[in-house]
């Protein structure tokens, strides 16, 4: 048995655990209509899959996961999606979030298993893309993509977290008496995946049933259950890695940096589920407690509506409201209308007897209580004067965002403050500065360049006035404006032809004229790509991912208008059938016939163009920084060169086709 | 009698001396670069709305630097802006002028695309490069780069922008500052 | 109402409940060795102090019965009057707790941000005003009646052939002071006054020692806790022992100093009041250690006789900078965050 530490503060609140913990986990009827938010994770939403309308069957993939954080959601019976879109969902805001609507058909039909059998053998991605398939995701709270958790093979302590240290809530204490086999079998896998040199599962000592489950089940696996002194939050992650490594994993550090990772045990359980059983993750044991006729837990399917478990329980005629979580970190229900979802861990009916009101509030009289008993170790109430007194500043200087929000702070205060509340106050408020400050410093970027380009063309125009005055002062101005775009949305066209046949280059011999062509365009494309690149480098603050890829896009674009320019100067022909652009950036209303759309692509091409000239003016700017690193302003500065060159290519030939649409 | 003149005396060289110094720092340590402009347009929301009667917001903090213009003229900042430039500068807070502005919701335009008859009027007028599209084509406004500043409705010639509240999101939510019922009964 | 959901029962008014319980003991102890005067000028304290506070709160549009009921005017009212000599007259206790009420606690916002000991601050005032008649201390088992008593402290009468010396007497500490200054004798000879007792004053001691057991159950109740106290008894005795052992007859033993005087009444009742003083256990530390060492070097070098008040006072205007550079670190973090940004 190894030492255990302890964390600094923590309280004793009334546990209320036996109001549920006494019976089995039961299963409920299954509800007529399931809700299941597609954003059941912290990251990305799933992007629906299914169409409106479709069967579906118990298992099957509804929502696929976008990106690298995301997960995905599965249909938790059979039926058919009878709406996708705004519905309410678990979230303290009462605002809306897409979820999948399915109508069940009663017959709780269930797609074929899919396990990953071969898991041992399985690479890390492999591994990862199952899991977000499967929609595994950490079941604690925080709703962390499982699969991102995975794939660290340098650990000393896996840590499982069957603390379980919010009153009232009791699911995973069931859980670990009625399926510790299957917990343990989880852990299993993410030890062989982690290679930990312990395995540490942490239960508080109010749960002897459990431990002694647990200690059963891992008879022989090397893994140690040890029996943790009940003491709230001891189920906070970094508490539970404190008291049983003794290491404390400071705010902004992972966890794994510091050779720890910890998983819920519901976490291991579904993960279980996931790549032995081939389940994904569309129930979750849940704990209904509180004033109930049936309190207790039950194996809730994912999407279920609240009302349909509570009514099941018997709701109580007096109870007012409904707590989602426990009563140290959860919130109230603004609709019960909202599905169950994978971080739903207890639904709480509130009653008078249950949670008395709290005596009015005083001024904080600076007593201390709450310093003494955070586990953060931070000083609360400067925390809360910071807050109160909205000096954001000062509030995120004295370490705001290390509080874990656990409330011990607020049940001990004696002049009874709302002191959690001035914190989510506080965090949101810098969270949405932090938001408008990123806008505003894009769109000062975007002014700028803006700004630039402007004054650029003009210096062009007026240059190319004067060069074109010394040698033929006959010919006409530039051509009309109207037929000028006429001409521009017909190189773009042609462009896409051209760009269609670039991938096969030897079907034709190239005449001069378009090698050419052909070459500039490459080297345009690849100005605009290290510009493009050097931008999001520079800038990192203001264009994300996207941007980047959109800048990527837009120089792509801007090569093949360019080409098109080449192409019609070439006496290519103008009228080609129209592909799809990579560069386009919003996708065109499908009613809109072909060669609507072809115009229409054409425009949107020739703006991803001009952002593309964007990208070569951040280039152009990051070199003019002396800070820069040498090869970084030799390389800008000969994107911005060739960028220009091209520029100014494309420039004359679209002349050259202005003067020949006029002939 | 005397041992108060000789106060006054000491004061006076004291004050004169202090003066003198402080002047001559003030010469000898003048920051070249204003960063002072830069420190002011951070402030500004970079709307480029042109509201100040600036064409856009680091013309007029180039005007706030140089005394030119009052804190109090740039509506979308708000009174939060005007408070923060307020610090900043050292000066009084100062509200914006009766009715001189009405405080709106931060919105977004948004071309009606079945209307639209591609002028590229509007894309001339985005300050930010926010509106893509070509002449004779439909034009669309990408909504997270607009910073809603309205330029573009007036050169439309078929008004076909509409302004659209940004909605809360669960995304962009945020907890409201927590009610105390004991604080302040009457004013 | 938001999370959490639950909350222990305790509250303001407990806490300062049981602070005034632990002052029941002192009090039994005065009005034995100095008769009913005391509880006279807790009463008259008490009211004003109540009504000052429900004046004040009415007059800053607060809810004034909340605020009452959490007893904290009380407590200051209190801890005045004990301080305060228990025969002084009618209008100097008054005059005291409302200026300590009025300008040390409402005028600042009330509850939780005074910067200052409101109590300490009343006494500071009536001592600086009113010196000649904050130095008449009734005698342990005086010549007064309880009647007589009423009567000197209401109309400034006494009973006949009764001088207002035969009545009072400085202090201890005051003696011993006044006494060195004079330098007349050495410590040794100066205690065998009738005045000292084993330690300190005949019946002071007594009450310090009452004052002592309340602490102790403040501290078991985890009222208060037992850095600022420990802190400031250690800075007393850090400056009293070495002066002491260097100079025996001319500076007091160390017990004494912890005895005599105020010492255990400020080590458990002022400097632990938690408002005013600063919120971290070193902060504590540092808080009252510098509270000892003022009072020393106000008491054995300075104008006043005892110095409580005014070292409280004092420190009480470093709290802000010593809970700023006492801030512990976050978990896991090894120093506390750097100043994010720039401060005008
Ligand atoms: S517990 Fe409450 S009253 Fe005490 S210091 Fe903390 S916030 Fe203030
Ligand atoms: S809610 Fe935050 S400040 Fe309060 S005790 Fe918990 S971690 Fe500390």
């Amino acid at each position: 048995m190894s030492a255990l530490f302890r964390f600094h503060g923590g309280i004793h609140p009334p546990e209320f655990k036996a109001l549920s913990n006494g019976t089995p986990i039961a299963t409920p009827p299954l509800p007529a209509r399931f809700a299941v938010p597609l954003s059941q994770h912290l990251g990305n939403p799933a992007k629906a899959c299914v169409a409106l309308g479709e069967r579906v069957l118990a298992g099957q993939r509804i929502g696929d996961a976008d990106g690298r954080i995301s997960a995905a959601v599965h249909a938790p019976t059979s039926g058919v999606v009878s709406a996708i879109g705004p519905h309410a969902v678990a979230h303290p805001s009462g605002l809306l979030q897409d979820c999948i609507v399915i109508d069940s058909d009663g017959l709780d039909n269930w797609c074929a298993p899919s396990p990953l059998p071969n898991w041992q053998d399985a690479g890390d991605d492999e591994i990862r893309t199952f899991l977000r398939d499967m929609g595994v995701v950490g079941q604690g709270g925080a709703v962390f993509p499982t699969s991102l958790k995975l794939g660290v093979n340098t650990l000393e302590q896996l840590i499982v977290n069957g603390a379980e240290c919010e009153p009232f809530i009791s699911c995973d204490d069931r859980l670990m008496r009625e399926r510790a086999g299957e917990i343990v079998d989880g852990i299993r896998i993410a030890a062989q995946l982690m290679r930990p040199r312990t395995v540490l599962i942490g239960i508080e000592d109010n749960k002897p049933e459990a431990i002694t489950a647990m200690r059963a089940a891992c008879a022989g696996s090397g893994f140690e259950v040890v029996a943790i002194p009940t003491l709230y939050p001891s189920g906070g992650a970094k508490q539970l890695i404190r008291i049983l490594t003794g290491k404390k994993v400071p705010h902004g550090v992972r966890a794994t940096d510091m050779g720890v990772q910890c998983f819920n045990v519901g976490t291991l359980y579904s993960l279980k589920r996931a790549m032995m059983d081939g389940e994904p993750v569309i129930s979750r044991i849940l704990t209904l407690s509180g004033d109930l006729a049936r309190p207790g837990n039950i194996e809730a399917r994912i999407g279920t509506p609240f009302a349909h478990l509570l009514a099941w329980a018997g709701i109580q005629p007096d109870s007012e409201g409904v707590i989602m979580g426990g009563p140290m970190m959860g919130f109230d229900l603004p609709s019960l209308e909202a599905g169950v979802s994978k971080a739903s861990n207890c639904l709480i009916a509130k009653s008078r007897a249950l949670f008395p009101p709290r005596p009015p509030a005083l001024p904080c009289i600076r007593c201390g209580e709450c310093a003494s008993v955070c586990p953060a170790e931070l000083q609360p109430m400067d925390l809360y004067w910071f807050a109160k007194a909205k000096d954001l500043g000062r509030a995120q200087e004295a370490d705001l965002f290390d509080c874990i929000e656990c409330g011990a702070c607020s049940y001990v205060c004696p002049s009874q403050l709302p002191l959690v509340d001035f914190y989510k106050f506080a965090k949101d408020e810098i969270w949405a500065a932090e938001r408008d400050k990123k806008a505003a410093d894009r769109a000062r970027m975007r002014h700028d360049f803006r700004q630039l380009r402007l004054e650029r063309d003009k210096a062009e125009k007026a240059q190319r006035l004067a060069a074109r005055a010394t040698p033929a002062p006959a010919s006409s101005a530039a051509p009309d404006p109207d037929k000028a775009a006429a001409i521009r949305a017909a190189m773009a066209r042609a462009a896409e032809k051209k760009a269609e046949d670039s991938h096969a280059p030897a079907k034709t011999p190239l005449s001069d004229d378009a090698k050419r062509a052909a070459i500039e365009a490459a080297m345009t494309r690849a100005a605009a790509n290290k510009a493009a690149r050097e931008s999001a480098v520079s800038t990192a603050a203001a264009p994300g991912d996207e941007a980047k890829r959109a800048a990527i896009e837009a120089a792509m674009a801007r090569a093949a208008a360019r080409k098109a320019a080449q192409g019609a100067a070439a006496g290519a022909e103008a009228g080609a059938t129209p592909v799809a652009m990579p560069a386009s950036p919003s996708q065109p209303k499908p009613a809109i016939d072909d060669a609507k759309r072809a115009a229409i692509e054409a425009a949107m091409a020739r703006a991803a163009a001009r952002k593309a000239e964007q990208g070569v003016e951040v280039g152009a700017a990051s070199a003019a920084m002396p800070s820069q690193a040498k090869p970084a302003i030799d390389d800008a500065k000969r994107a911005a060169i060739e960028a220009a060159m091209a520029r100014a290519a494309a420039k004359k030939a679209e002349r050259d086709a202005a003067q020949k649409g006029d002939n | 009698m005397s041992g108060f003149l000789t106060a006054l005396a000491i004061m006076a060289a004291l004050a004169i001396l202090l003066g003198a110094i402080l002047g001559f720092a003030s010469v000898r340590f003048r920051v070249e670069a204003d960063p002072l402009v830069d420190k002011i347009d951070a402030i500004l929301p970079q709307t480029q709305c042109g509201q100040c009667s600036f064409p856009g917001c680091r013309p007029y903090a180039e005007a706030i630097a140089g005394g030119e213009a009052d804190i109090n003229q740039c509506p979308p900042g708000g009174e939060d802006g005007i408070r923060k430039l307020a610090e900043l500068l050292g000066v009084d807070f100062k509200p914006f002028d009766e009715g001189a502005i009405e405080v709106k919701p931060k919105s977004v335009a948004l071309i009606d695309e079945t209307t639209c008859i591609g002028c590229t009027l509007c894309i001339q007028a985005c300050p930010v490069d926010a509106i893509v599209g070509a002449a004779k084509q439909m034009h669309t406004i990408i909504a997270s780069e607009c910073t809603g500043c309205e330029l573009c409705l007036p050169p439309c010639p078929v008004d076909c922008i509409q302004m659209v509240p940004v909605g809360t999101t669960v995304a962009n939510w945020k907890w409201s500052y927590p009610v105390i019922p004991i604080k302040a009964v009457k004013a | 109402m938001h999370a959490p959901y639950i909350a222990r029962p305790s509250t303001v008014s407990v806490i300062m409940l049981k602070v005034l319980l632990a002052l029941l003991p002192a009090i039994a102890v005065s009005v034995w060795f100095y008769g009913i005067a005391l509880l006279v000028q807790l009463s008259l304290a008490s009211a004003t102090a109540l009504l000052a506070e429900a004046a004040m709160l009415r007059l800053r549009g607060v809810p004034v019965a909340p605020f009452l009921k959490d007893g904290s005017a009380l407590l200051t009212a209190w801890l005045l009057a004990l301080s305060m000599p228990a025969l002084g007259a009618w209008w100097l206790i008054v005059v005291a707790t409302l200026f300590a009420i009025v300008v040390g606690k409402q005028l600042y916002g009330g509850l939780g941000n005074n910067p200052f000991n409101p109590a300490m601050v009343g006494f500071a005032v009536a001592m600086v005003s009113f010196p000649a008649q904050m130095a008449h201390w009734g005698m342990p088992h005086g010549p007064l009646d309880s009647a007589a008593q009423l009567a000197w402290i209401f109309s400034r009468e006494l009973p006949a052939g009764l001088s207002l010396d035969a009545i009072s007497m400085a202090t201890p500490l005051d003696y011993l002071k006044t006494q060195l200054l004079l330098g007349g004798s050495d410590i040794a000879s100066l205690k065998q006054a009738p005045m000292f007792g084993h330690i300190a004053g005949v019946g002071s001691e007594w009450v310090a020692l009452a004052y002592l057991g309340g602490g102790l159950f403040l501290l078991q109740q985890r009222v208060i806790s037992y850095q600022a106290p420990l802190a400031m008894l250690a800075g007393l005795t850090a400056l009293a022992v070495p002066l002491w052992l260097w100079q025996p007859a001319h500076y007091v033993d160390p017990l004494f100093h912890l005895v005599a005087g105020a010492t255990l009444l400020a080590a458990f009742f002022i400097v632990t009041d938690p408002v005013s003083g600063p919120t971290s256990a070193r902060g504590k530390l540092i808080f009252g250690f510098g509270v000892g060492l003022l009072i020393y070097v106000i008491r054995v070098f300075g104008g006043y006789p005892d110095a409580a008040a005014f070292a409280v006072l004092l420190m009480n205007i470093a709290v802000p900078l010593i809970d700023q550079l006492t801030r512990p670190p976050a978990f896991g973090k090894r120093k506390r965050t750097k100043k994010a940004g720039q401060h005008a």
